[in-house]
């Protein structure tokens, strides 16, 4: 059963607040050098098959639909076994 | 004038969207989500809330639903839409709008009385406003900074399509303080800020936001 990952995170125009709170959290927790910290998500989509050129046509076409909006994010889509 | 007023699991304020259009004169038309018809209505309203929880992105998931497979190309031919809050989400999800709302960049869910310049005043929806005219009304979200690329942000502003501006703050660090746009035939408005809320002296701060419901009413009759 094969597994399939979407990262999806902020073009890097694109301000991240969260992000930018969460090197504020490293600085109170004694964790310095830390320059920028970018938040994103990650999907693992399970198949219950093998990872068809059909199947990750379609996983493409979510990951760009649904799982991330082109205007703002970008996504990787790779296939882990 | 019939206006559809869209319920998705998780809407809020439909029913304050509906009462705002009873006000101005129109027939509010309850649109449910899973709807296949649009039931003859003249116009549509997109509501503020929390659409299918916000889960994935706010208005990721709506843009998906039914009664918007309807109204998505409905609007693309000439319905007026106007999406207020989730439902600017939700516009620009759909594409029907350019842009995006991202997380406030204070990270803070914002909740105030907001002034703002109406800077389009041509449109269905905004009509009965003078311009530059500035209006108070109610503003909460979590997720309302408007963002979009440079050439975007120029060409909204270079075509005139920035329907109202921020005044006094700029509440969730929303490019060149953009309260609100449209599409370029005036059809189609998003706003981040709540009209139907201020169009009752009991409950609102002002009664300003009943002019966008009153701008339709207006352009339907002059139609």
């Amino acid at each position: 059963m094969a597994r399939v990952v979407v990262d999806v995170m902020l073009k890097p125009e694109i301000l991240d607040p969260q992000g930018r709170a969460i090197v504020g959290a490293f600085g109170r927790l004694g964790v310095h050098g830390v320059a920028d910290v970018r938040q994103g998500k990650r999907f693992e989509i399970s198949l219950d098959g093998e990872p068809t050129d059909e199947i990750l046509a379609e996983l493409h076409r979510m990951a760009a639909e649904l799982l991330s909006n082109p205007v703002i994010e970008s996504y990787e889509l790779r296939v882990e076994q | 004038m019939r206006i559809g007023v869209v319920t998705f699991p998780g809407s809020l304020d439909d029913r304050d969207a509906q009462r705002a259009v009873r006000l101005a004169g129109g027939d509010p038309v309850a649109l449910w989500h899973g709807d296949d018809d649009l039931k003859s209505v003249d116009a549509v309203v997109i509501p503020g809330g929390f659409s299918y929880g916000d889960y994935l992105r706010c208005g990721a998931i709506a843009k998906f639903a039914r009664v918007m497979t309807r109204i998505i190309p409905a609007a693309q031919q000439g319905l007026p839409v106007l999406g207020i809050c989730n439902g600017f989400q939700i516009l620009c999800e759909s594409h029907l709008l350019p842009g995006a709302l991202t997380r406030n960049d204070h990270l803070h869910f914002v909740c105030r009385d907001q002034r703002l310049r109406m800077e389009r005043t041509d449109t269905f929806w905004t009509n009965v406003y003078a311009a530059d005219e500035e209006i108070v009304i109610p503003l909460k979200n979590g997720e309302g900074g408007y963002v979009a690329d440079e050439d975007t942000l120029d060409r909204l502003e270079g075509e005139g399509l920035v329907v109202a501006r921020y005044l006094e703050v700029n509440p969730n660090g929303s490019r060149r303080d953009i309260a609100g746009i449209s599409n370029a035939a005036g059809t189609i408005v998003g706003l981040m800020p709540h009209p139907e809320h201020a169009v009752e002296a009991l409950t609102g701060p002002t009664t300003d936001g009943l002019g966008f419901f009153a701008s339709a009413v207006a352009a339907f009759a002059s139609a």
